[in-house]
């Protein structure tokens, strides 16, 4: 049985840089998956080559989600098969409300009648009901990374991709972003990237760690958190 | 109720008072005159809707309104009747912009190459249209004309009736109609789900097509929505000249109105219909003096206005307004808590 995602020999090059090298990656149905690895390991990279945000042809190898062969789709087609995804810079629309973006992207799935009360809904999930009225652009970080989680979210995608979602959050809403991820994961999967080993363990899942465009080890998080191949990457890094 | 606050929704109230406007404006106004401005308005609010609402830039939006103009001009002098023409006049920029933006972005050309290809569009066809004097430049039996341009040609006349010409004050309020229908138009998109993704694409495109939003087609049918409406208000010019040039495809009338539009306010409906009147009603006022270069003062009103009031005028005015506003309902609803205030206090006693 295929996974929901798997990729064969992905390959994407910038002039002379391989920033994803080859990659078989596979995820199965409900999966948890953290993504970890030095700055400029490819994570950012891998992601943007599964949604086709950068030009791909069968050279740079095979992108497959629920049996679709995605390789050269455009972006918002791939998206539209029911993928959620949160960008490593918030990506979001700073010059709308907390409830406008939010509308734009429950639009899409719930039609121009179900839209609000979708919104409405998740604002109350996320706890942002207060923030609906504030324009984007004046919230903090945090409070941006979780409205963005918010436009993911409520189109109730099956696959979501959330590159380094707790950056910039307090204590309290790494915690509370911990519920959300669990629960959201009983009906979807989901990869994460992040850097903070703290955060990784404490989701618990599998590990996939990437070095230099490649995966480097991929197994249970406590094991793959005390390989000395991880910690040499890590700690080799750093020094630099 | 959907809340959609950056959108404002029309307030009928100001648009009767513009219809009433308009509708008088020829007791107390060169009908003339008007006209010109309103076709300009026109032209101002069709560059306006897709720069400020969806944030795509055309340096060269002239080329859509030269395309009404020729189109309108061609096809009556082969048809005679002006109600295909004049259809034609909007269906021949939508179509050529929807080629030209249908292009660029699908090829996922970045959006300032798309200011520069329409520019180069619009200098390609002043150059070609300047060209065209000799008698091979025919289109059916309308000459282009060369630098001489189209003259002669019928007017708009009664749908089904060619000879009951509409000409003088009829073009008056044809124009009129045709930029208070327009406004309408626009609103109505900006209401509807295509405007608010336009809108959220001038935020944030990559963001919209992470939601699933096919976004070089929304670009592309706002950008053909817009040309039609240039081609309208070319249309319109062309019937009041009762003359076309490739002077419509000039650098001037390209860089002018972009200069409208930026005065007035960005991102309004009615900043660039009253930038183009302003403006436009200034320049027709400097046309008349030789003292000082029209185009010397214009650009100096620009920089006034860019580095005084970086939003345009429209916007400033209106946060005033608001501001205003805000303190005499707060005046208003103070005074009141201080009488009930008063009167519950009466009740204690
Ligand atoms: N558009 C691009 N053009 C050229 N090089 C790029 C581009 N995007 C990424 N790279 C390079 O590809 C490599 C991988 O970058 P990527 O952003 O995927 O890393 P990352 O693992 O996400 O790092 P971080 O943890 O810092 O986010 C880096 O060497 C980067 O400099
Ligand atoms: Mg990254």
């Amino acid at each position: 049985m295929s996974g929901v995602l798997e990729t064969h020999d992905l390959t994407m090059r910038f002039g002379g840089v391989v920033a994803v090298n080859n990659v078989n990656f596979s995820l199965q149905e409900s999966e948890l998956r953290c993504l970890i690895g030095p700055n400029g390991a490819g994570k950012s990279t891998f992601f943007k080559c599964l949604l086709g945000q950068y030009r791909m042809n069968h050279e740079n190898g095979r992108v497959l989600i629920r049996g679709n062969d995605v390789t050269g789709w455009n972006t918002f087609e791939i998206v539209r098969l029911g993928i959620g995804v949160k960008t490593q810079v918030p990506s979001v629309m700073n010059g709308l409300t907390v409830q406008e973006n939010l509308w734009l992207s429950s639009r899409r799935i719930h039609g121009w009648h179900g839209a609000s009360g979708a919104v409405a809904e998740v604002a109350r999930e996320l706890q942002i009901e207060d923030l609906l009225r504030r324009t984007v652009g004046e919230l903090s970080h945090g409070q941006r990374q979780v409205v963005e989680i918010g436009i993911v979210l409520v189109q109730r995608p099956w696959l979501l991709l959330l590159d380094e979602p707790a950056a910039g959050m307090t204590g309290d809403e790494v915690e509370r972003l911990i519920g959300i991820i669990r629960r959201i994961n009983q009906t979807a999967s989901i990869i994460i990237v992040d850097h903070d080993m703290e955060f990784v363990r404490m989701l618990g899942s599998t590990v996939t760690v990437f070095h230099q465009g490649s995966i480097l080890v991929e197994g249970p998080a406590e094991q793959v958190l005390n390989d000395p191949a991880v910690r040499e990457v890590y700690i080799g890094n750093r020094a630099e | 109720m959907m809340n959609w606050p950056s959108v404002d929704r029309i307030n009928w109230g100001w648009f009767l008072l513009a219809v009433g406007i308009f509708a008088l404006l020829p007791l107390v106004f060169d009908t003339h005159t008007a006209t010109l401005l309103i076709i300009w308005a026109l032209f101002a609010l069709s560059l306006g809707i897709m720069w400020g609402f969806a944030g795509l830039l055309s340096f060269g939006h002239a080329a859509y309104f030269g395309l009404g103009a020729y189109t309108y001009a061609v096809a009556v002098i082969n048809i005679g009747e002006s109600t295909l023409p004049f259809l034609l006049s909007l269906l021949v920029p939508a179509i050529v912009a929807a080629i030209i933006g249908g292009m660029a972005f699908y090829g996922r050309i970045s959006d300032v190459y798309l200011g520069v290809i329409t520019l180069v569009v619009t200098l390609i066809l002043f150059k070609f249209m300047s060209a065209t004097a000799g008698d091979i430049y025919k289109i059916g039996s309308a000459r282009l004309g060369g630098f001489n341009g189209m003259p002669g040609f019928h007017t708009l006349n009664v749908p089904g009736y060619p000879d009951i010409s509409l000409w003088g004050w009829p073009t008056y309020y044809i124009s009129a109609s045709s930029l208070l229908l327009s406004y309408l138009v626009c609103r109505w998109i900006l209401a509807r789900t295509f405007g608010r993704v336009l809108i959220g694409i001038r935020e944030n495109e990559e963001r919209c097509e992470l939601l699933g939003y096919n976004v070089a087609a929304y670009k592309t049918g706002i950008f053909s929505v817009s040309a039609a409406m240039a081609g309208l208000a070319g249309c319109l010019f062309a019937n009041w000249a009762e003359i076309v040039t490739p002077s419509v495809f000039s650098l001037g009338q390209a860089v002018e109105v972009l200069i409208w539009v930026i005065v007035g306010g960005l991102g309004t409906l009615i900043g660039p219909i009253l930038g183009a009147m302003a403006l436009g009603y200034v320049k027709l006022l400097l046309g008349e003096q030789t003292v000082i270069d029209n185009s010397l003062i214009l650009g100096a009103l620009l920089i006034a206005v860019v580095l005084g009031l970086p939003n345009g005028v429209v916007p400033a005015i209106r946060r005033i307004w608001n501001a205003a506003r805000l303190k005499l309902r707060r005046r208003v609803s103070e005074g009141s808590t201080r009488r009930t205030l008063n009167a519950s206090s009466q009740v204690n006693r």
